[in-house]
């Protein structure tokens, strides 16, 4: 029996063999942080690497990339087996994106989220998601019986403060009695947590339901409870056809593209990206009929006038929890201030988790 | 009709043959596995499991990753020896990551030969403690240790995610899930330039010659070795059960204390919310693969580790899915217990017999 099972594996062995071919090819890799069918952040950054791909450019991904130990190993390992340009797509990946970033210098790198550029090839790049924000409070604000909005956030890092912000303004610009209450789930993607969460938003009255969290469980609960819900990073609008009233959509496409064949060309260099509307980085899913045409048309032209910079989602007067001034009236908050937004504006219920 | 029945004897070379039996299994059906996905099976198999370790760094890698498994996998060994199940190495990894973690945030930006040795003491001292909760309910209250170590498992991850946002956050990381990098007198050394192995690696070998000493060269690990055939023998021979009790689940928390504080003050250097992924539950199909035995348990180690690493080079090369990994780890664990059953069991097909005149 054994001498059967000899001959097997060496006939396996024998299958295996060595080979490493070394490739000229122009190639550009992802990290993802979770699976590519997650329908939200990872789905949405895959979609951008299959633009690149379409414009004729070689791409590989290595999705569920753990943010320890393991994701200086991928990147690496991508580095290391010709990989020109390297598109790292969660903050947890900051430091080992460096780390690598300094022993390969003829290999581009772009973090997305973060704000270390230790290296000159290592590149940073986020989207201006609070414009999308603005435009979800106009249509809260309007479509709101209870005044009560219910909004899920993950970590209080200043993305998501900024998010929160940006609604509650807009909502307050159109519905002065509107107030946002917040349940802080401490994840990015965890369905039962997220829709735990829906669920006890609508308990405290909220009719409006929205989230900094990429799971479609909340819009799910939302459809079964008949409230209103807005979808995040794609569009979710099958998972609650008659409750989402709009997505905020991720859309890395053009980026993408275009900074890999700057790299192939030889003109990538080093920046910090941070496009919004504008540049179409932030998109908007089809808008629900039901809010009916009068305020559709509303917020595409609030959407056209971010886009021009005609409107900005911080525009004086801002005042945060306590009563103080943080923008003047007339002015609109500089990048700087945007990029470390750590306290609530007026109207926001609750404390920042410290 | 078919009949099955317990064997007289096993054969001791066979018991340890099976796992490598399994793995040559495990391999046939992920060939098969990779030709229905429409993948070439012979390149696909090269990718997962040659490529990975074909160089230097891929080899340094191979160690990182199996450092925490065999460490965990050593602890384990006492706990399932002597039938005592503690599932819970994941929290007792994370609890002592939390104390070795804080004990490195103490000293942040000191100087000194002790800080580490410190910070792995804390890390060993906190594993062992959090373990300790599972036995003393069960001494005490006969309580299901399964349950509770299982369960803490979330308490610990919890408490983990508690101080990275909040009180232990980096005060300049803008808020985000995480604490300051460790000060270079809290990192293990390097041991090669531009390899990530680490020292964590010596302390996994002492602790492997450890358990082979004690396990099969003292009074304790013949205690642990009967208590696991035979509780009753056990008690009629006069072995103290509860100190026992306590005693292994202190040595698995102390080593799985000791992997979640090597990973910290290794390659990753911070404490955050994914110290581990889930190195403590992988750990059990390392103990099992490995027999329960130290030397085994080094092997198989290596094996799994090599499941991770192969996952992640498929993937580059083939765009493989990644959970092929976890396929692979799934199966070799099925096989294995597939095979014991045909050593401990003998089937037989049983003829109705004919009337004799």
């Amino acid at each position: 029996m054994y001498k059967y099972f000899l001959r097997l594996l060496a006939s396996v062995l024998l299958l295996l063999g060595f080979s490493m071919s070394a490739n000229a090819e122009f190639k550009v890799g992802f990290v993802y942080v979770g699976p590519t069918g997650d329908h939200g952040w990872t789905y949405q950054h895959d979609e951008g690497r299959k633009a690149v791909e379409a414009a004729g450019i070689k791409t590989t991904y290595v999705e569920s990339v753990p943010e320890g130990a393991d994701a200086e190993r991928v990147i690496r390992q991508l580095a290391q087996s010709g990989h020109d340009l390297i598109f790292t797509t969660s903050f947890g990946y900051m430091d080992p994106t460096n780390k690598v970033a300094k022993d390969f210098p003829n290999v581009k790198f772009e973090h997305a989220t973060g704000y270390k550029r230790e290296h000159s090839n290592v590149s940073t790049y986020s989207a201006r998601f609070y414009e999308g924000r603005t435009l979800l409070g106009h249509m809260a604000g309007k479509m709101t019986k209870t005044n009560v909005i219910g909004y899920i956030a993950s970590f209080p890092i200043p993305e998501v403060i900024r998010g929160i912000n940006a609604m509650t303004l807009a909502a307050q610009k159109v519905n002065p009695n509107i107030k946002t209450k917040i349940v802080w789930v401490f994840t990015w993607y965890d369905p039962g947590k997220e829709s735990e969460a829906a669920q006890a938003l609508i308990d405290q009255g909220a009719d409006i339901i929205m989230q900094h969290t990429d799971s479609t469980a909340p819009v799910q609960v939302a459809e079964k409870a008949g409230v209103w819900s807005f979808g995040q990073a794609s569009d979710m609008q099958r998972f609650a056809p008659k409750s989402i009233l709009t997505s905020i959509i991720d859309d890395w496409a053009p980026y993408y593209v275009e900074r890999s064949i700057a790299a192939r060309d030889g003109t990538w260099s080093q920046q910090d990206t941070w496009h919004g509307l504008k540049e179409g980085m932030v998109a908007m899913a089809p808008y629900n009929s039901a809010m009916g045409s009068g305020l559709v048309k509303e917020v595409e032209k609030l959407q056209k006038d971010l886009a021009s910079g005609k409107a900005h989602s911080f525009t004086g007067p801002i005042y945060d929890q306590k009563g103080n001034l943080l923008v003047a009236e007339g002015k609109v908050a500089d990048d700087g201030m945007l990029a470390g937004m750590s306290v609530y504006v007026k109207g926001v219920e609750g404390d920042i988790p410290k | 009709m078919i009949k099955i029945e317990r064997r007289d004897e096993t054969s001791n070379l066979i018991y340890f043959l099976t796992p490598v039996l399994a793995i040559f299994l495990t391999l046939v059906a992920g060939a098969i596995i990779f030709y229905l996905l429409g993948f070439k099976p012979s390149e696909a198999l090269k990718f997962f499991f040659i490529t990975p370790i074909s160089d230097l760094y891929g080899l340094s890698e191979l160690l990182v990753k199996a450092t925490p498994l065999c460490l965990i996998a050593i602890g384990l060994s006492f706990c399932f020896k002597s039938n005592n199940w503690n599932i819970g190495a994941e929290g007792q990894l994370t609890f002592g990551g939390i104390v070795g973690g804080g004990v490195a945030l103490l000293f942040y930006n000191h100087e000194g030969f002790y800080v580490l040795p410190l910070i792995i003491l804390a890390g060993a001292i906190g594993g062992m403690i959090f373990a300790m909760i599972p036995a003393i309910l069960k001494i005490y209250f006969n309580t299901n240790e399964i349950l509770v170590s299982l369960m803490l498992v979330y308490v610990s991850k919890l408490l983990l995610d508690y101080l990275v946002v909040g009180p232990w956050s980096n005060p300049e990381g803008f808020n985000f899930p995480e604490t300051r990098q460790f000060s270079d007198s809290a990192r293990l050394p390097i041991l090669f330039d531009g390899l990530r192995i680490h020292a964590g690696i010596f302390i996994a070998l002492v602790s492997v010659f450890l358990a082979w000493v004690v396990l099969f060269k003292t009074y304790l690990g013949f205690q642990i070795k009967v208590s696991g055939l035979s509780l009753k023998t056990a008690k009629y021979a006069g072995f103290k059960g509860k100190t026992m009790i306590l005693l292994v689940f202190m040595v698995s928390g102390a080593c799985a204390g000791l992997a979640g504080v090597g990973e910290i003050t290794g390659p990753i250097g911070q404490l955050h919310r994914m110290i581990s992924p889930e190195y403590g539950f992988t750990a059990i199909i390392v103990a099992f693969l490995g027999r329960l035995n130290p030397i085994g348990i080094v092997f198989a180690s290596l094996i799994v580790a090599l499941t991770y690493l192969g996952a992640e080079t498929a993937q580059i090369f083939l765009q493989v899915p990644k959970y092929t990994g976890q396929v692979f780890q799934g199966m070799i664990l099925f096989f294995l217990l597939a095979s014991d059953f045909l050593l401990f069991f003998r089937i037989k097909f049983l003829r109705f017999k004919k009337y004799e005149y």
